[in-house]
């Protein structure tokens, strides 16, 4: 098990190597000069001054060497300053981090919770009424535009019931609320980003488990388990659902881009300041230092995702370990 | 039931692809026309799905829409498909190095959240329909790739590429003659899925602001106006959404339709 996971951080150098070159040429894809363009916004700014800028942050060198040089510089997690407010981009990453982790690790943990019974249910129960509902949808779900049901449900239970709150992750007056209050305050905000998140991703991980568990029971140890004479309840719940689990490991590595991605969306709809939106309004203002380094970081964040995933099929699968 | 779904899609893809070919003749208004006398107008016999804040034809702007959608849908669709056969091809029959390097390659990219990578580029290099559809479709290319190099894996070892390679066919041949026709069917099913994706990329993309730019309408940002008019005016959120969902339920419906038939 060591050995294997020791292999995997090993793998994890050229990945790294690869995520930052990809995102270095994403940000040197810019036409013209990089300080014109993040100085665009700014019509005063002379010639002279753009040439002194650009020395100062070696634009004038050739690309390799600048690539080592910011390659150099964020291996010691300096990412730069930002150009909205001269702040450390890792530190504006840092203030906003924990909110779209929080909303994400929630939606994941309802993805699950609903999902994988359902998808159970509608495999054992293949081609009734439930099993038809339930694809149905899933479909229509998984064809949705999840911008578009975080409006539809705005729409509902903010404005026309006015349960909930519209935007943001606190009231006006959370400071003097008591624990209590705060904790419901906080729950009502983020009620409606959580469900949206997770509808997104629920479609998928329904549909995978059903055909997982379908999959399973059709394995010949269901045959020998059967011939055995053992009970239904064990067949299915012991050896079938076991095996149909294996596989949603990987999904849960797998489906970290989509939510990490899904963010940007959400939360500019929901005004939730977390690093969707804050990238967000990087690439609204062409802020380059932070668009790398959030670019890097949630790539880095899915590719660790993954391996965690892998590590864990490894432990709860033997034969993985073994392979190759 | 898999007779069905794959009749069905075509039936709603076929309406929307005569809707955005005949754009012109079916939208009652001009999509751009500016009405001040009718803001914010509910659905009615003249206005069939009502009209925008700034009194334009919500349907008619929903069909010129459609002309963006599928065109970025396919397009980009069609580049993802074209990369992911050609590495995916190499990689899968060449094997050993060429194999490593370019399925590290899928490996990387994967890691990436497609929608950052795509906003950044957005923003770097300019909104416009071009360059949309360019970086869509080189920010998906991943899974064909992937699918292409397992298919060929297994086909080059058949009997009938050997047959080929000792009469002497080239590299080249066998791969485009032999090998590719012989691994389209599941590719063909991964890129019906994929046109549905790409549409809800470009409509993201464009209701983030970063898309399509107005006054040119697309599904994405016919619904920028939503945000502000929630409450105030139903059909502008419902309608735009509900082109978005029947099309991508369309193209879903069709792939799942080729999975099964190509299953049989």
């Amino acid at each position: 098990m060591i050995k294997f996971i020791m292999r995997r951080l090993f793998g994890l150098v050229p990945m790294l190597f690869g995520i930052t070159l990809i995102s270095f040429m994403v940000i040197k894809l810019a036409p013209g000069k990089p300080v014109m363009l993040q100085y665009s916004l700014n019509p005063k700014i002379s010639l002279e001054e753009i040439k002194r800028l650009e020395k100062i942050e070696g634009f004038d060198k050739p690309l390799y060497a600048q690539y080592l040089n910011w390659l150099s510089n964020i291996s010691r997690f300096n990412f730069g300053r930002s150009i909205a407010d001269g702040r450390f981009v890792t530190q504006k990453i840092a203030e906003r981090l924990p909110v779209t982790l929080t909303i994400n690790i929630l939606s994941l943990f309802l993805i699950f919770l609903i999902a994988l019974p359902w998808g159970i249910r509608s495999a054992l129960r293949q081609g009734s009424l439930f099993d038809k509902i339930s694809t149905l949808v899933t479909f229509l779900l998984f064809a949705a535009p999840t911008f578009w049901l975080a409006l539809l449900l705005m729409q509902l239970f903010c404005i026309q019931l006015g349960w909930l709150p519209i935007s943001g992750i606190t009231s006006l007056d959370f400071e003097h609320l008591n624990l209590w209050q705060k904790f419901l305050d906080l729950g009502r905000h983020l009620f409606l980003p959580v469900l949206v998140s997770a509808l997104a991703g629920f479609a998928g991980i329904c549909r995978y488990m059903r055909s997982n568990m379908i999959e399973a029971l059709r394995q010949p140890y269901i045959y020998t388990a059967r011939a055995k004479g053992l009970p239904e309840n064990r067949i299915i719940y012991k050896h079938a659902l076991r095996n149909a689990l294996l596989p949603i490991i990987t999904i849960l590595g797998l489906s970290l881009p989509g939510l990490l991605g899904g963010s940007i969306i959400f939360e500019s709809i929901f005004a939730i300041p977390g690093i969707g939106r804050l990238f967000y309004e990087a690439a609204m203002m062409r802020d380059m230092n932070l668009i790398m380094a959030e670019i890097v970081l949630v790539a880095v964040l899915t590719m660790l995702g993954n391996l965690i995933a892998d590590v864990l099929y490894a432990y709860v699968d033997p034969r993985i370990r073994y392979k190759k | 039931m898999q007779d069905k779904s794959l009749k069905i899609g075509i039936f709603i893809i076929g309406l929307f692809v005569v809707m955005a070919i005949f754009a012109p003749i079916i939208s009652p208004y001009d999509p751009s026309a500016i009405d001040q006398d009718g803001l914010l107008m509910p659905p009615s016999f003249k206005h069939f799905l009502g009209t925008d804040t700034l009194g334009r034809d919500l349907f008619s702007r929903i069909v010129f829409g459609s002309r963006i959608s599928l065109g970025i849908g396919l397009v980009a669709v069609g580049i993802a498909t074209l990369v992911g056969l050609m590495l995916g091809a190499t990689a899968g029959f060449y094997g050993r190095r060429v194999d490593t390097v370019i399925m590290r390659f899928v490996d990387i990219m994967l890691c990436f959240p497609t929608f950052y990578l795509i906003l950044a580029v957005a923003a770097i290099l300019g909104p416009s329909v071009f360059n949309i559809m360019i970086i869509v479709g080189l920010t998906s290319w991943m899974g064909v790739a992937r699918l292409v190099r397992g298919e060929i894996l297994s086909l080059k070892e058949r009997e009938f590429i050997q047959a080929e390679r000792s009469i002497g066919a080239s590299n080249l041949r066998i791969i485009v003659r032999h090998l590719i026709p012989n691994a389209i069917g599941p590719v063909l099913v991964s890129a019906t899925l994929g046109i549905g994706g790409a549409i809800l990329l470009e409509s993201g993309l464009s209701f983030l602001g970063l898309g399509v730019q107005p006054p040119t309408p697309s599904w994405g940002n016919i619904l920028i106006e939503s945000k502000s008019t929630l409450g105030v005016a139903w059909w502008i959120t419902i309608f735009p959404g509900f082109a978005i969902l029947i099309t991508i339920l369309g193209f879903n419906l069709i792939s799942e339709g080729l999975k099964k038939k190509m299953g049989n």
